[in-house]
């Protein structure tokens, strides 16, 4: 085992913790990109205020005197969740539902001011500085010889691998097995259709962008404990990325969204390995570009139509 | 009715209690190492739940609301104008007597509302800019900024290296800021719309942190300070010429020296740029590029098949928009006289394109009247700069909601034929 090998181990566990945060941020895109085509730009100030919260939990939690950090987390988790799909409803409601049928420009223009909204709202409500969290979780498991590389994975990285997966596995038999979740797909397939079948279209929309949001919330909390810093402008770095990761997998697919994600978190985790970190983004949209350019419809999406 | 009436005005409160209780009803405090929470004070609470009622209160009664705004006569915009063909008579006066006030006021008023009206003008130029590509074309430029950024760069750039003036850069930035977008147009305007938004607001992202990370020829984060300043066929309007020989402005025209001259000159510039790029776009639109562009943001399927090259009209918009970007760009590096790239976030694009759609897409009086708008009332508004951010989000969602068509909507100058 050489060192080089080593690292490059190192760098794909790092990229792959990262790639499966960005997933489950691009899977809120995804999803609502699928439904009603629009790109709701305000899902990373959702994510944000997801890490928010967590951290408003944890820290009040640990201010009444609890001790036992897994009831912590999964309560931290639940209000997280909670309050975070309400913000997504509540966009969703305010926002996007009255803008229904117009022309495609308008509600992203709208979406765009809610997302500027959301995050002046976060600053004037918790103030613009970086908030910082001691690490909860510490430790890990260290592979490789000490002398040439020691690859480590910390118990926060498989952490979050696990709660990723659990949350990917729970959507997919959601999305595949229940009524609502074929609902979902129904309404993806054929909007006017399916709300002539009798489906409750708008209730389906709404259920989407609260399924995103709390998935953007469970990022938000994994992400906040894995760095330990928020601010009220990671979201929108944040989204833009998860963005490009659902872009990349081809928009409107979850597997792809997933895909996506890890292939950026992955590409991004090498880039800032071998080169200044401060170009990982630069990577990042460079891989947009070049993924629309020679594959618009994304690596596992399906080539769209246009139609009079 | 009325019982599910009050059943969604009281979940409406739930869901406006959830949204605020632990945002607004709690402040994280970072206490040495340790995090703490606070609970807000009882005023704090006060707010939020007066914040509830009302949401609860506008449900119950959004009926009665609806009723009472629909009642309310909308402004007749028409009414108060005179008719077309007095208006006819009347424009190039008007228009007239226009130009020569702004080129008349900035004698009568103070340094600083001469400064900041030529701020107001970069904005113009901003808008007018952005218009084409997303008001005439519909095409969505999130990252708007970027040109503007390279405009403002080529200036100071080449006049630190090689100390071009500058009346060359000007057309110079204009060309480079066109190439960019040419270079960025031409893979990404093949895809559909929505691509555009998000790869434009990358390519921002990339151009600022390019300029952030290029430290030995951009400076970095420090930027670029001392750009020389415009001159008026090379007389300066320093105190003292920089060259031996050279004359300035007050030793030309034997008058004493005035630091107010050079924020006068610098208005005056800004006000020809604004009016030629009016009068270039005024061509434009009435050219049959400029109908392509309409008929292409209208019905793309149409277009093609009506055999009309989009990705050439396309690219002509967005490389157009940029050149004028390019033009405001080093304008304001020359005004400024340092730039960095903190003057080129986001939130620039964000401003752009809130003054694009908030004068009503596609319309040049529209724009031109929101950049003044939009300027201004920061200005004027200083103690609310906290909440400058927050009203602009709500702004446009707001906008969108209720008046998508802009302040002032867009018209065709048409002609009809009165039977």
């Amino acid at each position: 085992m050489t060192e080089t090998f080593l690292y490059l181990i190192q760098q794909l566990i790092n990229g792959l913790t990262i790639g499966s945060t960005y997933a489950l941020i691009a899977i809120g895109y995804t999803m609502v990109y699928g439904i009603i085509g629009m790109i709701n730009f305000a899902h990373g100030e959702i994510y944000m205020i997801g890490s928010y919260i967590t951290f408003i939990v944890i820290a009040g939690l640990l201010g009444m005197g609890m001790v036992s950090l897994p009831i912590i987390l999964i309560i931290a988790l639940i209000v997280a969740v909670i309050i975070a799909s309400t913000y997504g409803w509540t966009v969703e409601r305010v926002a996007y539902r009255p803008l229904r049928g117009t022309n495609r420009l308008i509600p992203l223009i709208s979406a765009i001011g809610m997302s500027i909204f959301l995050q002046n709202y976060v600053v004037l409500a918790q103030g613009s500085r970086d908030v910082a969290l001691p690490p909860q979780i510490s430790g890990g498991w260290t592979f490789g010889d000490p002398s040439v590389f020691e690859v480590s994975f910390s118990y926060m990285q498989a952490l979050i691998w696990v709660v990723t997966f659990v949350a990917m596995t729970a959507l997919t038999l959601f999305i595949s097995r229940s009524r609502m979740g074929r609902a979902c797909r129904a309404c993806s397939e054929d909007l006017g259709m399916t709300n002539l079948l009798g489906i409750d279209t708008n209730r389906t929309i709404a259920l989407t962008f609260i399924i995103g949001a709390a998935l953007a919330a469970v990022a938000g909390l994994l992400l906040g404990l894995y760095y330990g810093v928020v601010n009220p402008f990671v979201g929108f770095i944040a989204g833009l990325k998860a963005f490009t990761a659902a872009v990349l997998g081809g928009i409107g697919s979850i597997p792809g969204a997933v895909l996506g994600g890890l292939i950026l978190g992955v590409t991004e985790a090498l880039t800032s390995a071998y080169f200044p970190s401060e170009y990982k983004d630069v990577v990042s949209f460079g891989l947009l570009v070049l993924i629309l350019l020679f594959r618009p419809s994304g690596l596992l999406g399906k080539p769209e139509v246009e139609k009079v | 009715m009325q019982n599910s009436k009050f059943l969604s005005a009281i979940f409406a409160a739930g869901v406006t209690f959830v949204l605020a209780c632990l945002m607004l009803g709690v402040k994280l405090n970072t206490e040495g190492t340790t995090l703490q929470v606070e609970g807000a004070s009882t005023e704090q609470w006060t707010w939020i739940g007066l914040g509830i009622a009302v949401v609860f209160l506008s449900q119950l009664f959004s009926a009665q609301i609806d009723a009472f705004f629909s009642g309310l006569p909308k402004p007749q915009l028409a009414k108060v104008l005179p008719e077309a063909s007095v208006m006819a008579r009347l424009k190039p006066w008007l228009l007239a007597a226009l130009i020569v006030g702004m080129l008349v006021w900035p004698f009568m008023v103070s340094r600083g509302s001469v400064d900041l009206a030529t701020l107001t003008l970069i904005y113009i130029m901003l808008g007018l800019g952005l218009n084409i590509v997303v008001g005439l074309a519909g095409l969505l430029d999130l990252g708007f900024v970027a040109f503007y950024a390279v405009g403002a760069y080529t200036y100071a750039l080449l006049s630190m290296y090689f100390g071009l003036s500058f009346w060359i850069c000007l057309p110079l930035a204009a060309a480079l800021a066109a190439l960019f977008g040419f270079i960025l147009g031409f893979p990404v305007l093949r895809l559909r719309g929505d691509y555009l938004a998000i790869v434009t607001l990358g390519f921002g992202e990339i151009i600022r942190i390019l300029l952030n990370n290029w430290t030995a020829v951009t400076g970095g984060p420090n930027g670029i300070s001392g750009i020389a300043k415009p001159t008026l066929f090379g007389l300066e309007f320093t105190r003292r010429a920089k060259e031996e020989g050279a004359m300035t402005f007050h030793e030309f025209f034997g008058i004493s020296y005035s630091s107010s001259y050079k924020v006068i000159f610098l208005y005056l510039i800004a006000v020809v740029l604004v009016i030629f790029v009016i009068y270039l776009i005024n061509r434009l639109m009435r050219m049959p590029i400029g109908r392509a562009w309409e008929a292409l943001r209208e019905d793309e399927i149409a277009c093609r098949s009506l055999g009309l090259n989009r990705t050439a009209i396309k690219l002509s918009a967005f490389t157009i928009g940029a050149s004028t970007a390019g033009f405001a760009g080093s304008f304001f590096a020359a005004r400024q006289g340092f730039i960095s790239p903190e003057s080129f976030i986001f939130i620039e694009s964000a401003i752009i394109l809130a003054i694009v759609v908030l004068g009503g897409m596609g319309s040049q009086i529209g724009v031109i009247l929101a950049a003044i708008v939009m300027t201004i009332l920061p200005e004027l508004a200083r103690e609310f700069s906290e909440y400058r951010m927050l009203l602009f989000g709500l702004l446009m969602v707001i906008m969108m909601r209720w008046r998508p068509e802009g302040l002032v909507p867009m018209k065709r100058p048409h002609l009809e034929l009165k039977q």
